[in-house]
């Protein structure tokens, strides 16, 4: 993973709470076996009508992945069903960062893991990002995660991330080599492990 | 005092267990997984990425796969028609042989929808930890295990370690006490859960449900309680194992035997949350006062009791709260005050991990039995797996659902989310016994109320939201 320190875009304002990850992608979606390719399929049923924010100026991304956004989402996102490609499809269009409240636990943990930038800012600081972005539509919103601040124009908001995954994402770190320096510990942990616990093969 | 001598709650007992590095400075525990179910939805990717590092799955043996979302529910004797669908299943069938995981394939006598299959195998067992890419991988809660969905990513770290580096949750204890009246169900208790709490209520923590009402409940009830927690924002819900939990599980082919089974026991009698453990955050429910419920929005904790009306949006204080009702209500094409029994529906979908095995079956039965469905209704019933599928063939039940004018269909995940062919058409009314009606959930454009399983039978008798309690009044007059 490359290491992300500080990401920036226009910022899309999504003024509604609860978006859960199915209406992020449809379940139609999830049959491909790539992990790439799902620009497409994102807010597919928001975006059939002419009026939601992606099919608007300045938002519209004309070529996904060449030009960076940054989601200014409502309490509550990515809530629902664990599927990682909510996390894939938003990265396929160009969005680096999601700003919110509230996260789903789960879509947060796949965040991390991919180098999208899950920010938790406090519900009247979104509120206020809202404003800004209602009168200058266009502005660039940059997200740092140096500072934990999120800049928009000549304001400035803090964010929360957790301290574990701003350090993996500034380093670029892959988790699975990392867990894998403890694979001794793993080991040994398996030695003692009871005999009543599970075991799928052999099938019985 | 020492660590051994604080109190804990169950959570806090099968995470200590499960340790393999202790975290410092901010970093994770490292988590040991006993059991990783895998279904072909959220696995290629996964494998696609041991592949390109050249890992291989760590531990096999611990690892079961089967095939559930994407499966047709009728003709499953053909090639699946959709081609990506098939490729999806094919691509499933190749992984499995090449690293060597045990996969029950459709037509297989142990395929069903994941959360079933681990269950009836006794595969799932307390205190155990289970991980599944799949959000609802909480059902396995209800034996006393810690069991939470997983993303793609988390899937991959699982094949090549067998362990997931996990920050400790907060516990929240869910406390129903009382006795549940006739015609309200364990569905009915998780959805006035999530009502209350709302669907960010549980975020960061793993549910414990306790009281009487919970400790009287069978397995199959307790699993549709803590299927559910997801929609409560919690990644894992729990039920303290007991008699219950042991009376379910002996005998079933992967259940402990002999002296393996006593030593087990043992230790299962000492994972209750011990009398003086401290929850993070504690909730309480009136069992006596419940009653049948159901959704009226387009996210789980919008609902009500069915004798209730649909809410007018300005009742609501928080801005969000209303604006979200507001936008429900347009795509449900609902108006507040309507009373909700008078709500006609389209179709009746009885199936899903929250609601599909052989008791949730037996319930439906028992109300449809020698009665027709309504004119008008489609009604599918799909069972969780194969073997819930002959058992109640075993039981007649097939045939009651035949007779009844219902569908009798193969095991798979159907019409929850509409993945295979099993979906709702746009504008379509559902009163399902699923999990989520978010937005086009069961097919573009298509309406769902998330209902008990007694509900959905009555409601596909009258083909109007009903508790079986409207049904005896008809009966007797």
């Amino acid at each position: 993973m490359e290491p992300i320190s500080t990401v920036a875009g226009i910022g899309v304002p999504l003024q509604r709470s609860n978006v859960d990850t199915d209406q992020i992608i449809p379940a139609q979606f999830l049959k491909r076996v790539t992990k790439t390719g799902f620009d497409d399929a994102l807010f597919y049923g928001w975006r059939q009508d002419p009026d939601f924010v992606l099919n608007r100026e300045p938002y519209r991304v004309e070529q996904p992945g060449t030009e960076t956004r940054i989601l200014i989402a409502g309490p509550d996102f990515g809530t629902g069903s664990s599927r990682e490609h909510a996390v894939w499809a938003l990265r396929d269009y160009g969005f680096a960062a999601v700003l919110s409240s509230r996260f789903g636990d789960i879509f947060r943990g796949n965040s991390g893991k991919q180098g999208l930038l899950a920010a938790q800012l406090s519900e009247k600081d979104i509120e206020t990002i809202w404003l800004i972005v209602d009168e200058h539509p266009g502005i660039a919103v940059s997200v740092d995660l140096v500072a934990k601040t999120v800049t928009v124009g000549t304001a400035s908001f803090p964010f929360e991330i957790d301290d574990y995954t701003r350090w993996r994402l500034l380093e670029g770190l892959d988790d699975i080599g990392l867990t894998l320096r403890d694979e001794n510990h793993i080991t040994e942990f398996e030695s003692r492990r009871e005999s009543w616990r599970p075991t799928t093969l052999p099938a019985r | 005092m020492t660590e051994a001598a604080r109190p804990r709650t169950l959570a806090e007992k099968v995470w200590d267990d499960h340790l393999v590095v202790k975290g410092e400075n901010g970093s994770p525990d490292l988590i040991y997984i006993d059991l990783h179910l895998v279904h072909e939805v959220t696995s290629p990717q996964a494998f696609d990425g041991l592949r390109m590092a050249g890992r291989p799955v760590r531990r096999p043996d611990l690892t079961i796969a089967t095939e559930d979302h994407n499966t047709p529910t009728l003709l499953i004797d053909r090639p699946i028609a959709d081609p990506i669908s098939r490729t999806q299943i094919e691509t499933l069938r190749t992984n499995a042989q090449e690293f060597g995981i045990r996969l029950h394939s459709l037509g297989d006598i142990e395929q069903g929808i994941v959360h079933v299959v681990g269950p009836q195998l006794g595969l799932t067992m307390p205190g155990i930890t289970v991980v599944c890419g799949d959000s609802h991988t909480s059902t396995h809660g209800a034996f006393g295990a810690m069991a939470f969905g997983i993303g793609t990513s988390e899937v991959e770290h699982v094949l090549a370690t067998q362990t997931l580096p996990l920050k400790p949750f907060k516990t929240m204890a869910i406390t129903v006490e009382g006795t549940l009246k006739p015609g309200v169900t364990a569905k009915d208790i998780i959805l006035a859960v999530i009502a209350k709490i709302g669907t960010g209520g549980g975020q960061g923590y793993v549910l414990e449900y306790r009281g009487s009402a919970i400790r009287s409940l069978s397995m199959e009830g307790r699993m549709t309680i803590c299927n559910m927690s997801i929609e409560a924002g919690a990644r894992a819900g729990m039920v303290a194992p007991d008699q219950t939990t042991y009376d379910y599980l002996k005998g079933r082919p992967h259940a402990p035997q002999g002296a393996e089974w006593d030593a087990a026991v043992a230790y299962w009698n000492t994972l209750a949350t011990d009398d003086d453990a401290v929850f993070d955050a504690e909730v309480f429910l009136d069992a006596d006062e419940l009653e049948p419920f159901v959704t009226w929005g387009t996210n789980p904790g919008q609902g009500v009791s069915l004798n209730d009306s649909v809410p007018d949006p300005a009742a609501f204080d928080d801005p969000n709260d209303r604006a979200a009702a507001e936008r429900a209500l347009e795509y449900m094409d609902l108006t507040a005050g309507t009373p909700m029994k008078e709500i006609p529906v389209d179709a009746v979908f009885m199936g899903s991990c929250t609601n599909s095995r052989i008791e949730d079956l037996r319930a439906f039965a028992e109300i449809i039995k020698g009665r027709k469905k309504a004119d008008n209704v489609r009604v599918m019933v799909v069972p969780g797996s194969a073997r819930v599928r002959i058992e109640a063939e075993a039981e007649g039940i097939d045939k009651i659902v035949e007779e009844f004018g219902a569908e009798w269909r193969f095991a798979g995940c159907s019409m929850c989310l509409g993945m295979n062919p099993d979906q709702l058409a746009p504008g379509e009314r559902c009163a399902s016994t699923s999990n989520r009606n978010f937005e086009g959930r069961q097919g573009k454009g298509g309406r769902t109320h998330l209902v008990s399983p007694v509900v959905a039978a009555a409601t596909a008798i009258r083909g109007t939201l009903s508790s079986p309690a409207d049904l005896s009044v008809e009966v007797s007059a």
